[in-house]
C-alpha cells in the first residue's frame, strides 16, 4: 500500500478519483464549464482531457440546466456522467433537472431508467467569494427524495468517496468544501494555512479504492460531548476542541444522505451532549434535521439541549465574511455552554 | 428605503414628443362566440417548397423555417419534391395506426368520464405528428416524448393493454401506480419515461444523442414538446447543447396553437414561427403541415438522415391544431371559439390520408368502416381485459411497500423506518390480512 501512496491535496485526490474511474470504466464521462482543455477553475480535472480524450472529458456551455439535463440523458443511454457545476451557487438553474428528473427517474419509471450521475460542485465560503461563490446548499440537496449527498473533509476520503459516488447507481451530489482544497482550515483566517502534506489524510493511494457512502468517521474520540460536523467545519471544530482541551468526540458525517444514524446515536448516547456545526444558514439547515433526529432517538440520554453553531441567516457577505463564518469564538462559546449545562 | 430610478415628474412631458410606452399583452384572434376565419394563413402550394439535400448548411435553408413542407394537397394528391412515395401497404399501415390511436383516445377519454381514472389527454387532430414521424425513424432510435405522443407507442406496437394498465394505475401497471395517467415509460420500445414537467426531456434527448455519437453508435434521439413549452429554459438549453456538439437529435415542436388556455402568442408565436428558433442556433429548421401525414413523414425522414450522417440536429415545427381540450381537466369552450377546429384550414390528418389512399384506388369507404369497427372492437376488448386488473380509485392495487421502493437502488434506513410506520398505519386500518386488490 505504502508503495503506491502519494501525498495529495484535495484537488489532486479528486482529480485522481476521476482519473482512476475514467481509466476503469469507459462509460464514465466528465463534463462541465472549463473542465476540458483548461482543467477546471480549481484544477480538479487538470490533465484528464489530454489523457482520456475529448469525448470523455469536455467543456460545456455556461448552462447548468443543460449540463445536468444532458447528463440525465447520458445516464439513460448507459453512461456514467460526472458533471461539474463550477460553484454550488450556480446549481440553481439546474435544480429542476436534479429535483424533478434525475432524482425521480428510477422511481417514476419503476427501474426502467436510472440516473447514475455524480454532480461535483465546490461549496462553502472563506475564500472571499461573496454571496455568489460561498453558499452551502446541502440542506436543499438532502430535502430532495432520490439524491445522495456526500461531503468529504480530506484528500483520502475525497477520493474514496468520489469513486464510490461515481460507481453508485443513484444520483449523487458531491459537495467539495473549496476552502480546504489546498489545506485543512483551522478557523483562524489570520494564521498561515497549513498544507495538506502535514496531515495524515493526504497520504492517498494512487489506484482504486472506495469508501462506502453512508458511513461517518470518528475524527476524535471523547466522552463529554458529541460534535457533528462535515467538510471544512470538521477541521475548525477540531482546532477549537484541541485548544480548549475539551473531551469532545467529533463525528465527520461524510455522507448526509443516507446518514449514518447508528454512529450518531451511539456517540450521543455515550456522551449525552450534542453540538452540531455547519457553515450553511441556520433556519431549515441540515443542523435542524440532525437536532430533530438526536432529540427523537437520544432524548433520555441527553443532559443538555442540543446546540447548533451555524452561519447566520443572511447572504454570505464579502468583506465581513469572517464575521459571518462560524469560527473559533462561536464554536467555543457553544461548546462552553453545552459542557456547563 | 429602496432607492428608485429618477421618475418622470408629474405633468411634465417626455424629453421628446414620443407617445408614452404601452405594454403589449397578446390576445388570440378569436374568443368564445366569435366566428373564426383562418383564410389569411399563408399556405404555399405543395410544389412550391424546395427540398434541400440532407447535408445542406442551415444558413442555406433558413427559408424553410418560414415556409411549410407539404406533400398532400387538399384534394388528396401527393405531389412535390417532399413526396416520400410510400408504398400503399405503408400508407395503409399509417392510416390504421392513426385510426387505432383515435379509437384508443376516445375510449380512454370516456373511461375517465366514467370515473375509471383521474386524467386523460387526447391527441385528436394531431395523430399525424406522432404516428408518421415514428414510422420515419428506426425502431431503435430513442424518443424523449412529451405527454401527447401516445401515437409513438402505438406506432411501435406497444401493447395497448399496458397503456391502459398505466392509465388505470392497476395491478398490471408496471409503473406501480406511481405516475399520472399517460406518463408512460417503455424502454424496450425506445420510449423514455414521460416526466410531466415541461421540456425537461429536451436536454435529456440531447444528452442521449451525444452519448450515442460519442460511442460511435448509429442510433439517434428525438425530442418532443409543444409550442407553449418551447418557452421553457430547457428548450433553449437543449438547442444550445445540440448545436455546440452537433448532436444527432430531432427536435419536434408540436405547434397546436394552444397551451391549455394560452394561445401560441404567449410563446412568441405572434412574432415568428417556432421553426425559426433554429435560425438563431444555427441548426436546420423545417416547418411542416402537421395535419399532412406524408409531410410529417418526409420532414422526419430528412432530419433523421441528416442526423445519422453527422450533419447535426433539426428542429421541426409541426403546424397543427389541438382539436379538443388540453386534457380531461380542461374546457376549451371557456376560452376559444367553438368552431376553431372545424375552421382550421388544414383539415383532419386521418381524413386526409384516407382521401389520398382512396384517390390512389388503394382504399374505400367499405374497408374504412370495417377497419374502424375492427379497431374499436380491439380497443374495447383490451379495455375489458385491463379493467379486470383494476381501475383507479376502486381498491388499492399495489403492495403498500412499493411506495418506498426505487427511491434509491437500495432502501436506506430512513425509508425503511417510514415504510414500517406506513405498514403499521395500514394494518391498523385494514387489518393484518389485507392484500392488494
Amino acid at each position: 500500500m505504502a508503495d503506491d501512496t502519494k501525498t495529495m491535496n484535495m484537488i489532486e485526490a479528486i482529480n485522481s478519483a476521476m482519473d482512476v474511474m475514467l481509466g476503469r470504466d469507459d462509460k464514465v464521462v466528465v463534463l462541465g464549464e472549463d473542465v476540458g482543455y483548461f482543467g477546471g477553475v480549481f484544477r480538479a480535472t487538470a490533465g484528464l482531457q489530454k489523457k482520456h480524450g475529448k469525448t470523455r472529458v469536455f467543456d460545456t456551455p455556461i448552462n447548468e440546466c443543460g449540463i445536468i439535463g444532458v447528463a440525465v440523458g447520458m445516464g439513460a443511454y448507459g453512461l456514467r456522467p460526472v458533471p461539474e457545476i463550477q460553484f454550488a451557487d450556480y446549481i440553481y438553474p439546474g435544480l429542476d433537472q436534479l429535483v424533478s428528473e434525475a432524482a425521480r427517474l428510477r422511481y417514476r419509471s419503476a427501474n426502467d431508467f436510472i440516473c447514475p450521475m455524480t454532480v461535483r460542485t465546490p461549496f462553502g465560503g472563506g475564500i472571499f467569494g461573496g454571496q455568489t461563490h460561498s453558499q452551502s446548499p446541502e440542506s436543499i440537496m438532502t430535502h430532495i427524495c432520490g439524491v445522495k449527498t456526500v461531503i468529504p473533509s480530506n484528500p483520502y476520503d475525497a477520493k474514496g468517496l468520489l469513486i464510490a459516488a461515481i460507481e453508485d447507481n443513484d444520483p449523487v451530489v458531491f459537495l467539495e468544501p473549496k476552502r480546504i482544497y489546498n489545506g485543512p482550515f483551522s478557523g483562524y483566517y489570520d494564521r498561515p494555512v497549513e498544507p495538506w502534506s502535514k496531515h495524515a489524510a493526504s497520504a492517498v493511494p494512487e489506484g482504486y479504492y472506495r469508501i462506502d457512502l453512508g458511513k461517518a468517521a470518528t475524527v476524535r474520540e471523547g466522552e463529554a460531548v458529541t460534535v457533528l460536523a462535515y467538510g471544512t467545519m470538521v477541521h475548525v471544530a477540531k482546532t477549537i476542541i484541541d485548544e480548549m482541551g475539551a473531551d469532545a468526540e467529533i463525528l465527520d458525517l461524510r455522507t448526509l444522505l443516507p446518514l449514518d444514524i447508528e454512529a450518531i446515536e451511539a456517540s450521543v448516547k455515550k456522551t449525552g451532549r450534542c453540538l452540531i456545526i455547519h457553515e450553511a444558514t441556520r433556519t431549515s439547515g441540515f443542523g435542524a434535521e440532525l437536532a430533530a433526529l438526536v432529540q427523537e432517538r437520544c432524548f433520555y440520554h441527553l443532559e443538555a439541549p442540543v446546540e447548533r453553531v451555524t452561519g447566520f441567516d443572511t447572504p454570505y457577505p464579502h468583506s465581513l465574511e469572517w464575521a459571518y463564518f462560524p469560527g473559533p469564538v462561536r464554536i467555543a462559546t457553544a461548546l462552553s455552554k453545552i459542557l456547563k449545562d | 428605503m429602496p432607492k428608485t430610478p429618477p421618475e418622470r415628474r408629474e405633468g411634465s412631458q417626455p424629453a421628446s414628443n414620443l407617445p408614452p410606452l404601452s405594454l403589449h399583452i397578446p390576445e388570440p384572434r378569436y374568443r368564445p362566440g366569435d366566428t373564426p376565419d383562418f383564410g389569411d394563413i399563408d399556405i404555399p402550394a405543395v410544389e412550391a417548397t424546395p427540398r434541400p439535400g440532407e447535408a445542406t448548411k442551415p444558413e442555406a435553408m433558413r427559408h424553410l423555417c418560414y415556409g411549410l413542407v407539404r406533400v398532400l394537397d387538399f384534394d388528396g394528391e401527393a405531389k412535390g419534391l417532399w413526396n416520400p412515395n410510400l408504398a400503399p401497404d405503408r400508407l395503409r399501415s399509417m392510416l390504421r395506426t392513426m385510426v387505432l390511436l383515435r379509437a384508443f383516445d376516445d375510449r380512454m377519454f370516456r373511461a375517465q368520464r366514467q370515473g375509471k381514472t383521474s386524467f386523460y389527454m387526447k391527441s385528436t387532430g394531431e395523430e399525424a405528428t406522432s404516428v408518421a414521424s415514428t414510422m420515419a425513424i428506426d425502431r431503435t432510435d430513442m424518443v424523449f416524448p412529451s405527454y401527447r405522443q401516445q401515437g409513438i407507442l402505438i406506432a411501435r406496437d406497444y401493447p395497448l393493454i399496458q397503456m391502459m394498465n398505466q392509465i388505470y394505475s392497476n395491478r398490471g401497471d408496471h409503473l406501480l401506480g406511481r405516475q399520472l395517467p399517460i406518463m408512460y415509460s417503455a424502454p424496450e420500445h425506445g420510449f423514455f419515461s414521460v416526466s410531466g414537467n415541461l421540456a425537461t426531456q429536451y436536454p435529456q434527448a440531447v444528452g442521449w444523442a451525444m452519448a450515442s455519437a460519442s460511442k460511435g453508435d448509429t442510433r439517434i434521439a428525438t425530442a418532443w414538446c409543444g409550442e407553449g413549452s418551447s418557452a421553457e429554459g430547457d428548450f433553449h438549453s437543449a438547442l444550445t447543447f445540440a448545436t455546440v456538439y452537433n448532436a444527432p437529435v430531432i427536435f419536434n415542436v408540436v405547434n397546436n396553437q394552444w397551451a391549455i388556455s394560452s394561445f401560441s402568442g404567449f410563446a412568441g408565436g405572434e412574432r415568428t414561427t417556432f421553426a425559426a428558433r433554429a435560425v438563431g442556433y444555427g441548426i436546420a429548421g423545417l416547418r411542416v403541415d402537421g395535419n399532412d401525414p406524408l409531410a410529417v413523414y418526409a420532414a422526419t425522414q430528412w432530419a433523421a438522415d441528416r442526423a445519422r450522417t453527422n450533419n447535426g440536429p433539426t428542429l421541426i415545427e409541426h403546424f397543427t391544431y389541438r382539436a379538443e381540450g388540453h386534457s380531461t381537466s380542461d374546457d376549451p369552450s371557456a376560452y376559444r371559439a367553438a368552431q376553431e377546429a372545424r375552421a382550421w384550414p388544414f383539415g383532419d390528418p386521418i381524413a386526409r390520408l384516407r382521401q389520398h389512399l382512396e384517390r390512389l384506388g388503394e382504399w374505400d369507404a367499405e374497408r374504412h368502416e370495417a377497419q374502424a369497427k375492427e379497431l374499436d372492437e380491439l380497443v374495447k376488448t383490451t379495455q375489458k381485459q385491463a379493467e379486470k386488473l383494476g381501475i383507479l380509485g376502486h381498491g388499492m392495487h399495489q403492495p403498500f411497500e412499493t411506495m418506498f421502493e426505487d427511491v434509491f437502488e437500495e432502501m436506506p434506513w430512513h425509508l425503511k423506518e417510514q415504510c414500517a410506520q406506513m405498514l403499521a398505519e395500514q394494518e391498523a386500518k385494514f387489518g393484518p390480512d389485507w392484500k392488494p386488490e
